[in-house]
């Protein structure tokens, strides 16, 4: 029985990352795309509106004023606590997925500006080991959220992973608990959260802060769920219904506020502060 | 006196008898030791026939037993402590329920949708204490585990905890929460009804409720299924218990693409009370009888009782501000980071 798989969230059709060269294929309708468009659509296919899978990086650069970020905790660094070997060790693991995004671990944190207001900002990175939450994740979400308390800022998540990193095992589970906890003292001074989910966001990371929001939104037809589909297969061993998982099924049984799409997103978040912060 | 039992639940079948029994199922690492049983068993009955005096061979028997049992589980490896966390002689929810409990009201519902049989509440008297008493029941014959839908909760269940736990609050109940699952449910209904929300919104409520919470986990600690009503002032594992993110065979299906690597992967995991206790992720470790709970259910009921009612004793000695700051701050610590730049040097987190 599966619990928080980590990488068992990627659909077979997607890939991680977008390929290089001039052309690339959308993975929904399949039209072959001019690379050059899908960047200046905001990585949105502008035939069938599939939104890319994309970096943490850019995603901040789409979504934050030009210029205004400033990077927090960035001196955090993942280490092998477990030893953990697979078929690889942890530590090899860390270090290739680390020569691969210039990161140290799979989330960026810091304060920028949206459309002029303040706000301390998490992004995950699907490319670092599909954005799963390990011990420096955990952390550095968790002091994300005191800096948003203690300075009085409105906080913005962006979630996009597979889950609780499976290498550092209960360790990874414990940030579940470590997040949800900090956001429960935000939450009482009355601090505004915003939860802004991403495909994938799945496992331990929908299971804690992610589904905490005071505000969830959700890009469209993203994955969300506790459960990896192939976990739930697995189980059941039932077809799963059409569109099972995606936002507009999530908003359909009450758990996503708004689905916006990504050129959207700036102002969808600026109206939310200006309606919520004193 | 009230009987303690759970709902619809008559009788806890391993006790039946006199709470000290030689397992019927016997694991792969078990089988020496089941040999001697039967050899134990077998002189016995030839003693009965009081033909020879086999008193000098029994007491022989009775000595090697006793060293490879002891021998046996000083050495367990993380994967065979998965076989122990799982035999199906071992002391479940409902049976501890029976052994540590002077009265059990069961409470039922979540008042949204439904009641989840695979997490049971209650208001208890365990020694001297009032609790709310909240645990994982896997159910121990097969229409029972069916029932119990095997101890894989859905989200009604960990939000019925929740209403029990708000309850508990209310009127000034510690409360007593007992883990033993696989996880939470893997299936459409569970996602539909926000399996994830669910157990999210109840780590952040625990975190901050004002009444001290205990958790032990009795068996399997499966992942956001056994956190969701994990998170407490002092948490502890049955010796022989697991504890991870994720099972062994789960982590190996996607690690592996197969279940070859569980054995390896249990090891990685470091899922066993010895490992956890050393990262901070339990405070204690209730000792199990020698050669685990199914071997002697009352004793490792007693020695549960005994861990119960000194944590409670000691927590409600304490002003609730002061618990639940603790609280915050122990869930705050764990992890391991290395953090460059702080002291100018690098230095292990917690
Ligand atoms: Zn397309």
């Amino acid at each position: 029985m599966s619990q928080l798989p980590s990488q068992d969230a990627a659909p077979a059709k997607r890939t991680e990352g977008i390929p290089e060269g001039l052309w690339l294929r959308c993975p929904d309708c399949g039209d072959m795309l001019f690379r050059k468009v899908v960047e200046e659509s905001l990585h949105v296919c502008p035939h069938c509106q599939y939104h890319f899978r994309i970096g943490a990086r850019l995603r901040i650069e789409h979504l934050v004023d030009p210029g205004s970020f400033e990077e927090m905790f960035n001196d955090i660094l993942p280490t092998d606590p477990m030893d953990f070997v697979d078929r690889k060790t942890y530590a090899d693991r860390l270090e290739s997925e680390q020569a691969k995004t210039g990161d140290p671990d799979a989330v960026v944190c810091g304060k920028a500006f949206i459309k002029g207001r303040p706000m301390m900002l998490a992004v995950m990175n699907p490319d670092f080991m599909m954005g799963s939450m390990g011990s420096v994740v955990g952390e550095k979400i968790t002091r994300t959220i005191e800096k948003a308390a203690v300075d009085n800022l409105p906080l913005l998540i962006v979630s996009c992973s597979g889950g609780a990193r499976m290498q550092e095992s209960t360790l990874s589970l414990m940030q579940m608990a470590k997040t949800s906890a900090a956001l429960a003292r935000l939450d009482e001074q009355g601090g505004l959260f915003i939860s802004l989910l991403a495909d994938p966001t799945t496992g331990g990371v929908t299971a804690s802060f992610a589904m905490l929001g005071d505000f969830i939104l959700a890009e469209p037809k993203a994955l969300i769920g506790f459960a990896g589909p192939r976990t739930i297969w697995n189980t059941i061993k039932v077809e799963l219904p059409e569109g099972f998982q995606r936002s507009e099924f999530l908003q359909e049984h009450g758990f996503v506020d708004f689905i916006v799409h990504r050129k959207d997103l700036r102002s969808e978040i600026a109206r939310l502060v200006d309606f919520c912060v004193k | 006196m009230t009987i303690a039992a759970l709902d619809g639940i008559q009788s806890t079948p391993i006790l039946r008898e006199t709470g000290r029994s030689t397992p019927h199922h016997v694991l792969e690492f078990e089988k020496p030791l089941a040999k001697l049983e039967q050899q134990l068993h077998d002189l016995e009955a030839l003693q009965g026939q009081k033909q020879f005096d086999y008193t000098k061979e029994l007491r022989q028997i009775r000595t090697n037993y006793t060293a490879l049992l002891r021998k046996t589980y000083d050495n367990l490896s993380a994967w065979e402590t998965v076989q122990v966390a799982r035999h199906p002689q071992r002391p479940l929810f409902c049976d501890y329920v029976g052994m540590i409990c002077r009265e059990f009201r069961e409470i039922h519902g979540d008042r949204l949708y439904g009641d989840d049989l695979a997490i049971r509440c209650g208001l208890a008297r365990l020694g001297t204490h009032k609790v709310m008493l909240i645990g994982h029941h896997k159910g121990r014959d097969t229409k029972e585990r069916v029932a119990c839908n095997f101890g894989l909760a859905h989200p009604e269940g960990y939000r019925k905890a929740l209403r029990c736990m708000k309850l508990a609050e209310k009127f000034g109940l510690p409360v007593v929460s007992l883990i033993d699952t696989p996880g939470a449910y893997p299936g459409i209904g569970a996602e539909e009804r926000g399996q994830a929300e669910s157990i999210a919104r109840n780590m952040m409520e625990m975190s901050r409720l004002r009444t001290p919470i205990l958790a032990v986990v009795l068996g399997e600690g499966g992942s956001g299924g056994a956190l969701g009503i994990g998170v407490a002032d002092r948490v502890a594992m049955m010796e022989f218990a697991w504890y991870s993110v994720i099972s062994p065979e789960a982590c190996s299906a996607i690690l592996f693409k197969s279940n070859e690597g569980a054995a390896q992967l249990a090891e990685s995991l470091k899922l066993t009370s010895k490992h956890l206790l050393k990262f901070g992720v339990v405070d204690s470790v209730v000792p199990e009888p020698l050669g685990g709970a199914h071997r002697d259910p009352r004793t490792a009921a007693h020695n549960l009782e005994q861990f119960i009612t000194k944590a409670l004793r000691d927590l409600k000695r304490c002003k609730i501000e002061n618990v639940v700051a603790r609280r915050y701050e122990k869930f705050r610590n764990l992890g391991v980071v290395i953090e460059t730049t702080k002291r100018g040097m690098a230095k292990a987190a917690s």
